[in-house]
């Protein structure tokens, strides 16, 4: 027997709406709607095209299966072991660059001149994907994994130079500032007050690079700058789609393989 | 943590000498592994172009300026397709990242060996670039702003799934299990439980992505995937050096702006 005197309740409920003003919202779905049919409009797909392409797609994907690791093994073989000694020289000399980058682009650390100028560096690098930084290495050093390393090293900059700034300024005054009551010198300000509170981010952040350049490594190939990507680049060009599949698969295995390593690493880091 | 008992009293050390020895040959290894990746690149590398760069550079750079002005006329399409070809493939990318990343997730995923079949999904998206994925598609489905849609989208899923998914597993159990006491039912629980907690996640990750895209989207017109990428391989290989700065200038200015508005729409959500 319900209480008469008892407020009536809502039997239904509704969730009320992200915006709340009525106009913004339907002005937002609106703007979104429209920009939607015009980009749509731009991608001129040509559907009769893509109807009797089916087939031939279904042909090409077919291709693919089963993957052909050994008739091109030595190729394959050596595009691996280059696209991994590249990584590994271009993750360490990028980093090396990038410390002294990083500390003179945080805020709390360098004076202002000095402070928008690494900020430039970083911006311009990081602005860049590495294919158009390997397209103008390829230029300047010549064809070969030199380049791809020039590429890769220059986008590390970007990277880890912003990443260690940010760290940087993100620090603990409180630590600085009692190294700094002892009478360090600047140096040692450095390697006792900033260095251990930053350490252990940056070297998984280091382990992640590692894995990045060694993805990017797969793709400056394809620009001319060496590395299992120039392997790549001739299997499509001959049409050996098979022996491409089995170079995808070793990427993605490497990758997995980085990965799983890189989260065991950052693991017993921290 | 060690302490030493010597003739003098106890001295204490930050490491045993177990683990002193430990870390030197840590180094060692490390040391010794660059060591050898530089040697194998420079025997790859012709020496004589690399010490020609230099004059190379300049050359380069005298041709370069001043930038033609008037080809922009021909760059505003292209940009605007690079756009389109980043908006559409983000879109592409988090309708697919969604259920990958319930799938993936430890505590929405219905069985493990579904979870790792989402897991390798993620990886084998997230390992190869976008790069190599308009390559693939370019040679499956011809060239043009489809091709370079498809890939950005499927490089994205990987990116995306994996940070939404990690958004899922950090979920406050609570809220859900308080949705779950109202009877609600497995989709119901979806929605009012789960999602509206990885909403600002998902809208972090959407604009964050779209951001990368428009960077690589950039240069996916070099493998014939539409953008302006097909008219800086055009300037290139044409030596228009003048053109070339021009398009620099212009990826430029769009990786600021879409920076830009990345940065106001997430500094909005969060």
């Amino acid at each position: 027997m319900p209480d008469p005197g008892a407020a009536t309740y809502p039997g239904t409920w509704k969730k009320p709406p992200l915006i709340k003003n009525d106009l913004l919202r339907w002005g937002l779905w609106l703007s979104a709607a429209i920009y939607l049919a015009l980009a749509l409009g731009t991608l001129e797909v040509n559907w009769s095209r893509v109807a009797e392409g089916i087939p031939r797609g279904g042909k090409f994907l077919a291709a693919f299966f089963p993957p052909d690791i050994f008739s091109r093994w030595d190729s394959i073989l050596d595009g691996i072991l280059e696209s991994i000694w590249m990584t590994v020289i271009s993750t360490v000399a990028g980093i090396g660059l990038s410390v002294p980058i990083g500390l003179g682009a945080a805020r709390n650390l360098s004076s202002r001149p000095v402070y928008l100028f690494c900020r430039g560096i970083i911006a311009v690098s990081r602005t860049f994907p590495e294919v158009i930084l390997a397209i103008f290495a390829v230029k300047l050093f010549g064809f070969g994994p030199f380049a791809g390393f020039i590429a890769l090293s220059i986008g590390t900059i970007g990277f880890y130079a912003k990443l260690l700034a940010e760290d940087i300024e993100d620090m603990d005054p409180v630590q600085a500032e009692a190294i700094r009551a002892t009478g360090a010198s600047w140096f040692q300000w450095i390697n006792y007050a900033v260095q251990p509170q930053v350490m252990p981010r940056m070297i998984g952040l280091a382990v992640y690079r590692l894995d990045i350049n060694f993805r990017e490594s797969a793709v400056v190939g394809i620009v001319g700058g060496g590395g299992i990507g120039a392997t790549l680049l001739t299997a499509f060009d001959r049409y050996e789609f098979d022996s491409a599949a089995a170079i995808l698969l070793i990427i993605i295995g490497i990758v997995m393989c980085l990965e799983y390593t890189s989260g065991y690493l950052r693991r017993w880091v921290q | 943590m060690a302490v030493f008992q010597t003739s003098d009293g106890p001295v204490w050390k930050r490491r045993t000498t177990r683990q002193q020895w430990l870390t030197w040959i840590a180094w060692l290894i490390g040391a010794a592994i660059v060591v050898f990746s530089a040697k194998l690149i420079s025997d790859k590398t012709i020496w004589f172009f690399v010490l020609d760069a230099g004059v190379q550079a300049a050359d380069m750079a005298e041709r370069m300026v001043p930038p033609k002005w008037s080809y922009m006329e021909d760059l505003w399409k292209p940009v605007w397709d690079t756009i389109n070809i980043a908006t559409l493939g983000t879109m592409i990318a988090l309708v697919l990242a969604v259920p990958v990343a319930f799938l993936a997730a430890r505590n929405t995923s219905p069985h493990p060996t579904v979870r790792a079949v989402a897991l390798f999904v993620i990886v084998s998206s997230r390992s190869i670039n976008s790069l190599i994925w308009a390559l693939m598609l370019v040679a499956i489905i011809g060239p043009g702003m489809m091709a370079g849609v498809i890939a950005i989208g499927l490089r994205s899923i990987g990116f995306c799934a994996k940070l939404l998914y990690e958004a899922i597993e950090e979920i406050d159990t609570k809220q859900v299990e308080a949705i779950e006491a109202t009877g609600a039912s497995g989709p119901q629980k979806l929605a009012f439980g789960i999602a509206p907690q990885i909403m600002p996640a998902f809208a972090g990750i959407s604009v964050f992505r779209w951001d990368i895209n428009i960077r690589e989207s950039t240069v996916l017109g070099l493998v014939g995937a539409g953008g302006i990428g097909i008219q800086l391989d055009a300037s290139i290989s044409t030596l228009a050096w003048t053109q070339v700065s021009l398009i620099l200038l212009v990826i430029l200015g769009t990786v600021i702006v879409s920076e830009w508005v990345s940065a106001k729409v997430r500094h909005a959500i969060i």
